[in-house]
């Protein structure tokens, strides 16, 4: 679930006068791997989204997040420069340290052209600049940031077969068919790698979470934001569930998958899935107040979620846009540690209206 | 009496005696600082709003690669942007683009807004904030507001630009915020900008920032070596110099002129006090008898000088202030030399600037007193306590000897060559040659008027004349001075721009041999012509030949301005048909001919027969000098080649410009009227040669208008001399005017006297004048000019100008010396020889 669709809607006001055509999602059709890994340009726009809890040496938790984003612009297609920005890739990367009590994160973005910038089809290979995301033919991703304050390579090894959301992949996104995004997810990746601060590399490893996910026409106009949480469960499984909330705060449309860890997926639909704030956090920068602590329930499941920190909102208003948090959260259930994950909360911010 | 309380009273004594030479002597100081501080404030304000909008275009970057031409191959940037040590590569197209109806292009920046926002900011349009993506949008352009200004638009509108043949219109979408004053600038996408201007597959420049930690020069160094000169690596420093380079010689030679202004009031100062002296030697030997020292009598003078120094300095300051503010708003930055367009710069006071022009009056003023002084503390006191003997205070100045020393150097120096590419020693010699005819008018006056006096008259009133200028030529040649000063320097400025106009009229003559111009758009680069089009033009009923000529801009050096390249139709054998050869060689067939401008010689030592490589599309390309033409249009130089060659070497087909020769029983008109019907035609600019002719003519009055403005200024001081130089002396000969009233001769009878002395006087200074000014206007000419914009040209001599202001000059002298006459003798008769008991 992500945050550009703000771009889109923007992309589509109409500053160009031949904009090339895209496709729509539709319900019904496979993904088809390992194509569906790379990119797909004819759609507006595209994600990977890697997060995922790290282990310090000294054996601190360290939540990091890498997302780098594609969107096919309204550009028009008679022109013939190299430079016409038909695709801008964006990139946000973010540490979560607790004992820095709030996120380091660095953004980029670029027209994609000249090897400088590129999402390349038939399997995962992004880059910007020096930062890259991309998947060998062995299936495990090599991610490579260089931010002002940290960089960090990683190594995503998958240790499970993809999870493809919604209706084998086809996931509904708002009350209208069209309102649809393909996506799966790669939970339960091993993580190896070094993280470098003030000069120092750190050896890592932990656990990461990977979502890919394409669409044309993303969300409905009623809904403002939306709540979404990825977790890797300690028992193996993997859960991920999602509302898309209207002004009021009232959920518009809601979904979540759990997958246990012998593969078996269990699919909840609207009102089976709740989100329930237990705890605000105001943001001392933009005064938005997030839900930083929640409760989900998933059928009968109650999950309770807790921030690694309460300070992990992301401003990004320089790249796409927007404002929101997107931190490193445990789980638990009925008490007991249940997994790691992180939780998304866009909409809360008063710059997320542009 | 306390020697301090003296002073005062001497020097307030004086001035208040003498109210009118004082103030003359302050006056002409300060017009001197005046001019000089106000230039240089003009310069600097101009060269700081001009570099300030250069750093403001280069923002943060480190280090900007560009072309030798105004585009080079985009591939280039990929390679810049991943070299090892460059953090961020933000690749720019800079155009020039034509506007329809309008004579000057707008600049505008194609840029990667994504690539420009950390670090060129400036360069960053403010889009509505419904629209944030306008600054990628393919229809959409970003002004300053000096640019909405100047195209009368606003945000939401649209504006026309020229593209080719064609016109572009694209959508205002809003401003550039941080664009400086009159910056006149468009920010458009660079994908947008390549397209729409075709442009694709070009860029002008790539601005780099390096990583943290990288040496600068190092980097530069490596990265100047891989490129081997195909592509030019700047920092924003070269640039800055580059763009002073681009007035300099300008800026000097109009300074020079202010410095002009500041010596003729040192030699005001100098008159002044000379007389002055002169007058109070029987004062100053009654001070030296009551005990004064020499030293102290020495003080004395050169504190008169200095106060008036001082306060005319003081008021030079002031006034050059108010002088610039004024010019500034009323000629724009430049004074008319065209050298910082789009640039409005705000003037700001400078204390050091400000400091040098009001020591350089001061020093002057001191100087000008310094020969007096020493002549009042030299003096035996008993034999100037006698009456009548001011001549010998003078005897000194007829020595020739240093003045022809003086005058032998100044002609030695003018065959030194330009120091730092100013002709620094030229300007010497005629410093030398003007301060050598000065000092040596004393005796050449005593010469000729003694030579009259042999001439037989009958006329007591002649021989009064005669023998009174033949006698104290000293004091006639400090009155003949300033005459001597203001129009020799106006003869030489005077006979300098009639050559200059002259040369250049005889050159636009030959350099427009055809029927009819066209152009593709008054300036700007972006408008052309196109093969097919080309073809239609050439096919016109009516034309006979067309020659077609491609303008663009080639940079040899990083720290110097572009030098114009031009392509057109030369034939080998008869290019002196076509282009005004001053010199041509042989080239063999198989070699590409070029024949550069004379500042190509002097600049890049391209001399005739030598192969030289040119950088075209990213390739060094041996070319050979097959002849060198004179051009007044481009100081820094110009290399023409075959339109042939060029296509060949740069694969550019489009053209410019081009020259029509119509066929017998074809008007002008008509072809211009058939050539307007063509699809393209109506976008394009018609002129006939000698329309072209009087517009660059008018140019070159406008840009000399400052020239002529500093020399009337000269004149002006000039006259003022004279008049203060007639009254003192008239004054000063009170008693001989009152005696020659006792012995019958009446009143009209002396004005007529002193009408015919200060008529002759005017005429022996014009004449000696004239002459200096030949000589001064040869350095100019043959030297000064060269060596600062490396252009030569005939000597032409402007008769009627210089015979006209020799009139009014001389009329000027005459009646000052009767007004001042008039009010020597307005005193009782009886009153003015009762001193002399």
């Amino acid at each position: 679930m992500r945050i550009v669709w703000l771009l889109c809607w923007l992309w589509a006001s109409g500053a160009f006068a031949a904009a090339p055509v895209l496709t729509q999602v539709v319900p019904g059709q496979r993904l088809n791997f390992p194509a569906d890994f790379g990119a797909h340009p004819d759609y507006r726009t595209e994600w990977w989204y890697a997060t995922g809890w790290l282990t310090t040496p000294d054996n601190k938790p360290l939540g990091f997040q890498v997302t780098f984003f594609r969107v096919t612009t309204a550009s028009d297609s008679a022109n013939t420069s190299h430079f016409a920005p038909r695709q801008l890739i964006i990139a946000h990367a973010a540490l979560s340290d607790p004992a820095l009590g709030h996120l380091q994160h660095d953004q980029k973005s670029a027209r994609a052209g000249f090897g400088l910038a590129y999402a390349n089809v038939g399997n995962t290979d992004v880059k910007l600049d020096r930062w890259t995301l991309k998947r060998g033919a062995d299936g495990v991703y090599q991610t490579r940031i260089r931010g002002r304050e940290f960089s960090f390579d990683l190594r995503l090894t998958p240790s499970q077969p993809p999870m493809l959301q919604g209706d084998h992949g086809y996931s509904r996104k708002g009350p209208e068919p069209g309102q649809a995004s393909y996506y799966y997810s790669e939970p339960q990746l091993r993580v190896s790698g070094t993280v470098t601060r003030n000069g120092k590399p750190v050896t890592v490893s932990g656990s990461a979470w990977l979502d890919h996910e394409w669409s044309t026409r993303y969300m409905d106009a009623r809904a403002v934001g939306w709540d979404w949480v990825g977790a890797n469960l300690a028992d193996g499984g993997a859960l991920m569930a999602f509302q898309m909330r209207r002004a009021d705060g009232s959920p518009l449309w809601a979904h979540a998958s759990l997958r246990d860890a012998h593969g078996k997926t269990t699919e909840f639909d609207g009102a089976a899935v709740q989100f329930k704030p237990r705890r605000y956090w105001r943001s001392p920068r933009t005064g938005a107040r997030y839900p930083v602590a929640m409760e989900l329930r998933t059928g009968s499941l109650v999950w309770r979620l807790m921030p690694l920190q309460d300070d992990q909102e992301l401003d990004s208003r320089l790249s796409t846009g927007a404002v929101y948090w997107e931190g490193a959260t445990t789980l638990t259930r009925d008490g007991q540690p249940a997994g790691r994950g992180y939780l998304e909360l866009t909409g809360y911010a008063g710059a997320m209206k542009l | 009496m306390g020697w301090g309380k003296l002073n005062r009273w001497l020097v307030w004594g004086e001035w208040r005696a003498y109210p009118l030479r004082a103030l003359t002597a302050v006056l002409a100081i300060a017009l001197g600082v005046a001019l000089g501080f106000a230039i240089d404030l003009i310069n600097s304000a101009a060269y700081n709003e001009f570099s300030a909008a250069a750093r403001s275009l280069a923002g943060q970057a480190d280090l900007e690669v560009r072309g030798t031409q105004p585009t080079f191959d985009e591939r280039v940037y990929p390679m810049l942007a991943t070299r090892a040590g460059v953090a961020q590569a933000s690749p720019m197209l800079e155009l020039e683009a034509s506007v329809p109806g309008q004579t000057s292009a707008l600049k505008i920046i194609g840029v990667d807004v994504l690539r420009a926002a950390s670090m060129t900011p400036d360069l960053v349009g403010v889009a509505a904030a419904d629209k944030p993506f306008d600054t990628l949008a393919d229809d959409a352009i970003f002004l300053s507001p000096a640019a909405m200004a100047w195209l009368n638009t606003r945000v939401g509108q649209q504006i026309q630009l020229r593209a080719g043949s064609r016109v572009v219109s694209l959508r205002v979408a809003g401003g550039l915020v941080r664009a400086r004053t009159g910056q006149r600038l468009g920010v458009m996408d660079i994908g947008a900008a390549q397209w729409r201007f075709n442009r694709v597959g070009q860029l002008s420049r790539v601005a780099l920032k390096l990583t943290e930690g990288v040496n600068l020069l190092a980097f530069k160094q490596a990265l100047a070596n891989d490129l081997q000169g195909r592509l030019q690596v700047l920092q924003s420093a070269d640039e800055t110099s580059r763009s002073a380079s681009l007035s300099r010689a300008y800026r000097v030679n109009l300074n020079v002129l202010a410095l002009v202004a500041l010596f003729t009031g040192a030699f005001l100062v100098f008159s002044t006090q000379a007389l002055s002296v002169i007058r109070r030697r029987s004062q100053f030997a009654l001070l030296r008898v009551m005990g004064v020292t020499r030293a102290q009598l020495l003080r004395q003078v050169a504190l008169e000088g200095g106060l008036l120094g001082a306060l005319g300095a003081a008021l030079g300051i002031a006034g050059g202030y108010a002088l610039a503010a004024t010019a500034l708003r009323f000629f724009g930055a430049d004074l008319g030399g065209g050298y910082f367009p789009g640039v409005q710069p705000t003037l700001q006071f400078a204390p050091i600037s400000a400091g040098v022009f009001f020591a350089l009056g001061l020093a002057v003023a001191l100087l000008g007193s310094a020969v007096p002084a020493w002549e009042a503390a030299r003096a035996p006191a008993a034999q100037a306590l006698k009456s009548g003997s001011e001549e010998t205070a003078l005897n000194r100045l007829a020595t020739p000897w240093p003045a022809l020393g003086l005058m032998a150097i100044g002609g030695v120096l003018t065959l030194a060559p330009p120091i730092g590419n100013l002709p620094i020693p030229g300007y010497i010699a005629v410093a030398l040659l003007l301060i050598g005819g000065i000092a040596l008018m004393p005796r050449l006056v005593g010469l000729v008027f003694q030579a009259l006096q042999g001439v037989p008259t009958r006329r007591p009133l002649v021989m009064l004349v005669l023998s009174r200028l033949a006698n104290a030529p000293g004091q006639a040649a400090i009155a003949l001075g300033g005459v001597l000063a203001s129009f020799s320097l106006m003869v030489a400025m005077a006979i300098m721009v009639a050559s200059f106009r002259v040369s250049v009229d005889d050159w636009l003559a030959q350099v427009l041999p055809a029927d009819v111009y066209i152009r593709s758009a008054a300036s700007g680069n972006t408008a052309a012509l196109a093969l097919a089009e080309q073809a239609q033009i050439a096919g016109t009923p009516g034309i006979a030949r067309v020659d077609f000529l491609r303008l663009s801009q080639l940079n040899l050096d990083p720290a110097r301005p572009a030098v114009a390249l031009i392509a057109r139709n030369v034939d080998v054998s008869t290019a002196e048909r076509v282009l005004p050869l001053v010199q041509a060689v042989a080239v063999p067939a198989d070699r590409v001919p070029i024949w550069v401008s004379e500042a190509m010689v002097d600049l890049y030592g391209f001399t005739p027969g030598k192969t030289v490589r040119l950088p075209l599309v990213g390739q060094w390309r041996a070319v050979v000098v097959a002849g060198v033409w004179r051009d007044y249009a481009r100081q820094f130089g110009a290399i023409q080649m075959r339109l042939g060659d060029y296509r060949r070497l740069t694969g550019d087909t489009a053209v410019n410009d081009a020259g029509l020769w119509l066929h017998a029983g074809t008007t002008p008109a008509q072809a211009i009227a058939r050539l307007k019907a063509l699809p393209f035609g109506a976008a394009l600019e018609y002129a006939e040669p000698g329309e072209i002719r009087a517009v660059s003519l008018k140019i070159f009055d406008r840009s000399f208008a400052v020239t002529y403005l500093l020399e009337a200024v000269a004149i002006v001081i000039g006259l003022f001399g004279v008049a203060a130089t007639f009254s003192a002396q008239i004054l000063a000969r009170a008693k001989a005017f009152g005696m020659l009233r006792h012995i019958g001769v009446t009143r009209r009878q002396v004005l007529a006297i002193l009408a015919a002395e200060g008529g002759l006087l005017t005429l022996m200074g014009m004449a000696v004048g004239f002459v200096l000014g030949w000589v001064i206007s040869l350095i100019l000419v043959f030297v000064v000019n060269p060596q600062s914009f490396h252009w030569r040209m005939q000597l032409h001599v402007p008769w009627g100008l210089l015979a006209t202001v020799a009139a009014a000059l001389l009329l000027a002298a005459v009646l000052t010396a009767l007004i001042a006459g008039r009010s020597a003798l307005s005193g009782s008769v009886v009153r003015a020889v009762k001193e002399d008991w």
